[in-house]
């Protein structure tokens, strides 16, 4: 009878466990462990498996991408185009996931209160940038943007500073990282270009940062659907 | 037949003043954020800015107010229906200091920007590390507990308690795997794809066994308790128990629809979303279907019009979720206010009525009473609250559907008819009866907090003796 097996479970804290534990445990296994072994996600091909030219972060952009985490922009803004005439009109072409290989985390966001940045990069100039980073009601009257008036500043003018490039970069060689057209696990960045990574930021400002990694943003897929 | 042991309600009281704080403290943060939306000059200062306080939000009250509910109520009834003392009392104080320093760490650390970037995650890795301790001293207590038990059965209400206790670790300690690069930054161990599928599979399981298992243990004990009445279907209980947890974990998924995630993820995910109904109609059904011959009761007792209500959003909430996992429905939703209407008729509407009726019953017991202060103001509670939550939900449905519509309208020349700009605009007078919603319902937690005060203040703590068990239960 299944009903007075069923009892045995309802008796037994250690059969509740166990069994509880085994059937929440297979949709996820389903779902993520292939994610990692299809060649879509984890190497750097679009959606007809044509190479796409994405680079790692270089120090600037990485950089400006820890100010992007910082602030949060991620609750506003999506960085995922769906393939929809009226999303590839207004923001160009749709996202694939082979351009989001050096990402950790992800940054596709959930909520539109501000536009989609996936291909943001290049769409305007620097100082369009700053001036709307630093006032966006100069820019776009009705905006509700908060207006980050602080990131006009050095690196180490933080409240909590940000942690030292080479350590972040060296971090992104040891994460999970994405394969070449052979198979081969990528490593983003050679001794050398840890080495020099501190000389990219000189003199440069969080907002110098920031603005460097908007303008990368999606420019590694730029055709036009 | 009483012997002299009593129950450890010491822990119990303190997480229960502490739900009603922290809803307080976390609703406040989301009268601000939703503020901020319509006046951005209130983005005062860095540390007050919309993008770093809406994860406080978040933060706040999901694992601070629901975190402290579901803790406060699964210490008290696993120890009622076990009919024995907690397991490893010393334990349980860890359970209640280490989850407000938590709790702490956060309101500190998310204002100063320190986050992984991840929704509901955005804790840094040493906070990841004391939650996964906190957590596992709370499996201990709660099992040992069950495994003293003096009656042979385990009831419903642990099951569900066990499974989101479960759940909720493994969930917690995926997501975390980062790589630290200093004591306050990380970064995930994954990348793009894959970090999505992870987040959104930890992200909806949250939902799933945070706001949903674990509060329909909360359901299955103070449900039948207040309405006096056993509860409906023990069949259907055990059908929707396992099947609700199976299909939960495979329901990811539908927050990636039409992005880079692979197409046979997306349907997977929204399949199982379409299935989820079920179950989750299951455990509506039968708290609701519990009130059979007790419903004139709903006239006169204000904690069970909390109950039922909270039932009723959770039904409305969870036929509402599988519409919105429809691919074609989802493309019109996804990214709009209508996600964030979705939400609060759960959050608010689920999660936070059943908790803030339980919590009306629990405490006027923790203090060797019946009743609270005023039965009164739970009435003006429970209207005030009902109202936000109505003006909260229609103004951001109306808002979502609205510039989901914006957004893809095109001319007849196939141009774009909006600009983005043009959605935000037209969505500042929802924005404002959003803001009205969300300021009534954080005036009734402060009437509950009032009513609380006056039951407790000067009152003596009180730790009931243990009830033995009658010898049909065994």
């Amino acid at each position: 009878m299944a009903e007075s097996k069923h009892d045995a479970i309802e008796r037994s804290v250690f059969l509740l466990i166990v069994l509880s534990l085994l059937t929440i445990s297979v949709g996820g296994i389903v779902e993520i462990v292939p994610q990692f072994f299809q060649k879509s996600t984890t190497t750097a091909i679009d959606d007809k498996g044509a190479a796409l030219d994405v680079k790692p972060y270089d120090p600037l952009r990485l950089a400006g991408r820890y100010i992007y985490i910082r602030e949060c922009c991620y609750n506003c803004h999506s960085q995922m185009i769906r393939p929809f005439r009226a999303e590839t009109q207004r923001y160009g072409a749709f996202s694939v996931a082979g351009e989001f290989i050096y990402d950790h985390p992800f940054q596709w966001g959930s909520k539109r209160t501000g536009p989609d940045l996936a291909r943001v990069g290049g769409r305007y100039s620097d100082n369009w940038h700053r001036q709307h980073l630093l006032d966006p009601r100069s820019v776009v009257a009705e905006s509700n943007m908060p207006a980050f008036t602080w990131l006009d500043r050095p690196f180490d003018k933080a409240i909590i500073n940000m942690p030292d490039i080479k350590t972040q970069m060296e971090a992104m060689n040891l994460v999970i990282r994405p394969k070449d057209s052979q198979g081969n696990v990528i490593t983003p960045y050679s001794p050398g270009d840890i080495e020099k990574a501190p000389d990219a930021l000189k003199g440069k400002t969080e907002l110098d940062a920031l603005i460097a990694y908007l303008q990368g943003l999606g420019t590694a897929r730029l055709i036009a659907q | 037949m009483q012997s002299q042991t009593t129950y450890n309600y010491k822990v119990v009281r303190q997480f229960a003043i502490m739900t009603v704080v922290w809803g307080i403290v976390g609703m406040l943060v989301g009268v601000i954020v939703a503020a901020q939306l319509i006046w951005p000059q209130l983005n005062l200062h860095e540390i007050l800015q919309y993008g770093r306080l809406r994860p406080l939000h978040t933060n706040a009250v999901i694992f601070a107010f629901g975190g402290c509910a579901l803790f406060a109520t699964s210490l008290y009834s696993v120890q009622r229906t076990c009919h024995t003392p907690l397991f490893a009392p010393g334990l349980a104080t860890f359970v209640f200091w280490g989850w407000q320093l938590i709790i702490l760490l956060a309101a500190v650390s998310l204002p100063l920007g320190l986050t992984t970037g991840k929704e509901y995650a955005e804790l840094e890795w040493p906070i990841d590390i004391l939650i996964a301790v906190v957590w596992v001293s709370y499996a201990i207590v709660f099992f040992g507990t069950l495994a003293i038990r003096k009656v042979s059965h385990i009831y419903v209400s642990n099951w569900f308690y066990a499974a989101f206790i479960i759940a909720v670790a493994i969930l917690h300690i995926t997501n975390s795997a980062e790589i630290p690069v200093s004591l306050f930054k990380s970064y995930s161990v994954y990348a793009g794809v894959q970090d999505a599928m992870v987040q959104w599979w930890y992200g909806h399981n949250a939902v799933g066994f945070f706001l949903t298992a674990g509060f329909l243990g909360m359901m299955y004990y103070f449900v039948p308790k207040q309405a006096d009445r056993p509860v409906y279907s023990y069949r259907l209980s055990v059908v929707h128990f396992w099947a609700l947890i199976f299909t939960y974990m495979w329901a990811g998924p539908h927050h990636l629809h039409y992005t880079a995630l692979p197409d046979w993820a997306q349907s997977v995910g929204m399949l199982f979303s379409l299935i989820l109904l079920a179950p989750s109609w299951g455990g509506m059904i039968n708290g609701i279907m519990t009130l059979s011959g007790a419903w004139h009761k709903l006239r006169t007792d204000p904690i069970l019009k909390f109950l039922v209500t909270s039932l009723s959003f959770y039904g409305m909430s969870t036929f509402e979720g599988p519409m919105m996992s429809v691919k074609s429905v989802n493309a019109l939703s996804h990214y709009t206010d209508w996600t964030i209407g979705h939400v609060h008729s759960g959050a608010l509407g689920w999660v936070a009525m059943i908790s803030i009726g339980a919590i009306y019953f629990l405490l006027p017991r923790l203090y060797g009473k019946t009743e609270m202060y005023s039965t009164k103001l739970i009435n003006t509670h429970f209207w005030i609250a009902t109202i936000g939550i109505v003006l909260y939900v229609a103004s951001m449905w109306i808002s979502g559907v609205m510039e989901g519509l914006m957004w893809r309208q095109t001319n007849p020349d196939g141009t774009l008819a909006y600009a983005f700009i043009d959605a935000v605009k037209a969505k500042y007078p929802f924005y404002v009866i959003r803001l009205i919603g969300g300021t009534l319902f954080l005036t009734g937690m402060l009437v509950m907090f009032y009513n609380m005060l006056k039951t407790i203040v000067g009152e003596k703590a009180y730790d009931a003796p243990v009830v033995a068990p009658v010898a049909a239960h065994a």
